[in-house]
């Protein structure tokens, strides 16, 4: 574990990505094998079951401090962690042990299901034998929401240096639901066995943000469609394999059984990049009545008829086998195209191109995009392939302009982590007659130095403390941007946004001009 | 007469105060000092300490911008702390030894080591056989430049905390330094210049009179100011050099700066740089991240937990006020003990977006 916490202070102590991905590779070349498939596991959102629960170790961790919980509490939005804060209240360890991660992990992975005593002891004993470092990351095995600063494309990129193995092969062997559990460092990495495939889904390809289209050249080279506000997802058919996968690459196949029939219908060997939307009358309803069926793996009849899933695709990325992802976008699309004209009536039809034939006319499209259900535009260069993950030049995304809102500050909250000793999260109000109605949180869009200034505000002008959360007078108005918004009844507004920032904060404006509830209900669907 | 003392009740007993001496001394009959709107207030000997307004006596415990303020009348401090107190206020200081007893007014005062800081004090108050010590800013670990804290034995201890939380431990001073020489030697191996932020008066001092000397030591200018006064009145430090406007790139050099200066291009100017902070916040990993600092170093002149409860206890007072930190679930945790504890809210804390700086 040494090497490991060794690793992660690396990683956290750079910003340059050559520096990490560098320590990582050497960490790939010389753990042992078992830490290496954790390692890979952990920084692609992968971790061990939780064996004790967050309470559990809150009190575990003050009584070996000698300290009461309350105070514990009290420490802990200090510190913005639960994994450091009790890494640092803990008396020093009175023993060494340089055990493997993968020991560590296994022990923990032991502990799952045994009564509390025996939890709490084994936890007591490996605080008791961890160096402060070690400590904040068996802690963070535990609570899970490992972060390394890593993304899961360094971490190939790194594996890739230390094996010689090629990137995209290499990002390819690791998608899907393997865990250090059910595969070997070697079968996972190192073998490459198209049979072993099964319902392995590809690397999506990803899009950057547009800001100036005319900056793309002649309009002919790209191809426009919607940007669809559901579920990117990739549906795999293959010998004795039918599986849906989401962006983050989870399974999703059992959530959405209206696509079972496509199992009998579509080709051996074909993988499909699409949305799932849920679909009204003969167009997508809003992502609201999709969100109903996300996190149910039992969809009950009732959803299944209000809100049936459909799929829209937008690419080909296997066919008869043949991973199609070299080829050119124009090629890809004439194929998805045949494909799906010839299956029978069924939840999947193609994402229709956008045709236009100068930029300006495509902007004046983009404008339509909410009524149609979409977020607004995708330009994908048709002489490209498809890449792994985010890669500039060849997919835009040309999203709408957000909504915004004018509203005033009311509660502030300290950050967590890096923003611990900032006031990060705000709660704003909008008027409501001659009442201030709360509506939404936000805690990001201002500049380290804004987040500064209003700490120092917000510490000068506090009326009440409860916990880490501070009323203050309702005096700072800032404009809060969002995707979307919608009837919500668990919200005292009656209304929910979809992520929701502050764009400015609106020194300029005084509280007596924001805007109301109505100005909001107005913009509902 | 409640321990707590909240805004409003400060005014008040700062509007009681100033209704006409005599009528007072019943009422605060064991009340040696008092929290006024204008600071710590001592009414038998008319004198403020630390006051944040204007007052006609201050005694001031060190230094540092948050305790020693300009516009006072008279000021009176340590030998040690008051070269210091001139140089940043340009005032004439009253010196006293530490250990000297002075009558002011109907008061015993008495100055004694804080640790803090060269010449920092804790301020003894004796009335009529009742004590009280205002602890200023302390540590109780030696640092090899400070007079070391003394404990004194008092009826009621205002202690401050900004490190009161349990999250805050450090670790001997040796042990840090042996880092930061680890560090300096490494950037000096590989051709780097190495940034340290210390805040000007103390800190900077407290490293450069402990670091393993390697290479060129340079300096910042509020840093080398304070050395100069430090060094007049006798304190010994290593060569260090003004890094003004014609010093160039010095691979291999210790550049010690107020932590301001940090990721400035002031502070590239010397070459390729690695760059830290010393302070007591580096012990919290969202501090430095949030600083965008590779390197930090957890070096305090505030005492740590254990620290702030071994000085309490060592004083023996059954009275805490604390103040200048996490004072709400510190004198919760002092009453959990059986304290009476009090917060005093003062406007020591600079506690805004610098307090990293302001506070130390
Ligand atoms: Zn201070
Ligand atoms: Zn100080």
């Amino acid at each position: 574990m040494i090497r490991f916490a060794a690793l992660f202070d690396v990683l956290d102590r750079t910003t340059k990505t050559n520096a990490k991905v560098a320590a990582l590779a050497d960490y790939f070349r010389e753990a042992p094998e078992p830490d290496r498939l954790w390692t890979i596991a952990l920084l692609s959102g992968r971790r061990p079951k939780r064996a004790v629960n967050s309470t559990e170790l809150r009190i575990w961790a003050s009584e070996a401090a000698g300290i009461p919980l309350w105070l514990f509490e009290e420490a802990y939005p200090i510190v913005g962690d639960l994994s450091e804060t009790i890494s640092l209240i803990l008396p020093p360890a009175t023993r060494t042990a340089d055990r493997p991660l993968a020991d560590w992990i296994a022990d923990l992975i032991a502990l799952t299901g045994q009564p509390a005593d025996v939890r709490q002891a084994a936890i007591l004993d490996a605080w008791d034998r961890l160096t402060t470092p070690e400590r904040f990351l068996f802690n963070k095995l535990i609570t899970g929401g490992f972060r390394m600063g890593v993304s899961q494309g360094l971490m190939t990129r790194a594996l890739s240096q230390a094996t010689g193995i090629e990137e995209t092969a290499l990002a390819h062997r690791l998608m899907g639901d393997w865990t250090p559990t059910t595969t070997t460092y070697a079968r996972l990495v190192q073998t490459n066995d198209p049979a072993s495939e099964g319902s392995r889904p590809y690397p999506f390809a990803l899009a950057t943000a547009l800001d100036d289209p005319e900056a793309l050249g002649a309009p002919q080279e790209w191809l426009a469609e919607w940007k669809w506000d559901g579920i990117r997802g990739q549906l795999i058919k293959r010998p004795g394999a039918f599986a849906l996968w989401s962006r983050g690459e989870e399974l999703i196949t059992d959530r959405f059984p209206e696509f079972a029939p496509l199992a009998d219908f579509l080709p051996e060997g074909t993988v499909i990049d699409g949305e799932v939307l849920a679909w009204g009358d003969n167009a997508p309803l809003p992502f609201a009545q999709l969100q109903k069926r996300i996190g149910r793996l039992n969809v009950p009849k009732k959803l299944l008829t209000e809100a049936p899933a459909h799929m829209l695709a937008y690419d080909l990325l296997e066919q008869d086998g043949e991973d199609l992802r070299p080829l050119p976008l124009s090629d890809r699309r004439a194929r998805l195209d045949a494909l799906i004209a010839g299956l029978p009536q069924l939840p999947l039809a193609i994402s229709p191109a956008v045709s236009f034939d100068a930029w300006p006319a495509l902007a004046g499209l983009r404008e339509t995009a909410r009524d149609r259900g979409a977020e607004g535009l995708m330009v994908k260069r048709l002489a490209a392939p498809y890449h792994v993950g985010r890669k500039r030049g060849d997919w835009w995304k040309w999203k709408l302009d957000p909504y915004t809102v004018d509203c005033v500050m009311i509660y502030a909250q300290s950050g967590s982590g890096r923003r611990a000793t900032l006031f990060t999260d705000f709660t704003f109000a909008v008027k409501d007659g001659d009442d201030l109605v709360p509506f939404t949180k936000a805690y990001s869009g201002l500049t380290d130095a804004e987040f500064g200034e209003i700490t120092n505000w917000v510490k000068r002008n506090t009326l009440e403390k409860f916990g880490p959360v501070r009323r203050v007078p309702p005096v700072q108005v800032f404009e809060i941007a969002f995707e979307g918004i919608q009837a919500s009844s668990r919200h005292k507004s009656g209304i929910a946004l979809r992520f929701p920032r502050m764009s400015r904060w609106r020194r300029d404006k005084p509280v007596s001009e924001i805007d109301t509830l109505d100005n909001l209900r107005a913009l509902l669907p | 007469m409640g321990a707590r003392f909240t805004g409003p009740k400060i005014a008040a007993t700062a509007r009681f105060l100033g209704s006409g001496p005599g009528q007072t001394a019943s009422y605060l009959s064991d009340m040696v000092l008092s929290f006024t709107d204008r600071g710590i207030f001592c009414e038998a000997g008319g004198f403020f300490i630390d006051p944040w307004r204007p007052v006609d006596k201050a005694l001031i415990t060190h230094g540092h911008s948050d305790h020693a303020r300009a516009g006072h009348r008279r000021y009176m401090a340590t030998e040690a702390a008051a070269p210091a107190i001139r140089h940043r206020l340009g005032v004439k200081v009253d010196t006293v030894a530490f250990g000297e007893v002075r009558r002011i007014g109907g008061a015993d005062v008495s100055f004694h080591p804080a640790g803090h800081v060269p010449g920092s004090a804790q301020i003894r108050v004796e009335v009529a056989g009742e004590v009280w010590v205002v602890s200023g800013d302390y540590k109780t670990e030696p640092d090899g430049l400070s007079e070391p804290f003394e404990p004194v034995r008092c009826h009621a201890f205002i202690s401050e905390c900004t490190f009161g939380l349990p999250v805050f431990n450090w670790q001997p001073q040796a042990a840090i330094m042996a880092q930061i020489n680890a560090w300096w030697a490494a950037n000096a191996a590989e051709g780097r210049v190495s940034v340290i932020g210390a805040y000007s008066l103390g800190k900077a001092q407290r490293i450069l009179a402990n670091v393993d000397p390697i290479g060129p030591i340079l300096t910042h200018g509020a840093v080398e100011a304070t050395n100069r006064v430090l060094r007049e009145q006798g304190l010994r430090l290593p060569d260090t050099t003004w890094a003004g406007p014609d010093v160039g790139v010095t691979p291999g050099a210790l550049v010690v700066a107020p932590p301001s200066a940090l990721g400035t291009p002031w502070a590239s100017r010397f070459g390729p740089s690695a760059q830290a902070f010393a302070s007591g916040w580096m012990a919290l990993r969202g501090v430095r991240r949030r600083r965008g600092l590779s390197q930090g170093f957890v070096m305090s002149d505030h005492a740590d937990w254990r620290g702030l409860n071994d000085a309490i206890c060592a004083t023996g007072a059954e009275r805490v006020f604390v103040t200048h930190g996490y004072t709400a679930p510190f004198r919760r945790w002092l009453a959990d003990q059986g304290y009476d504890a009090g917060v005093v809210e003062t406007e020591y804390e600079g506690d805004d977006a610098e307090d990293i700086e302001v506070i130390e």
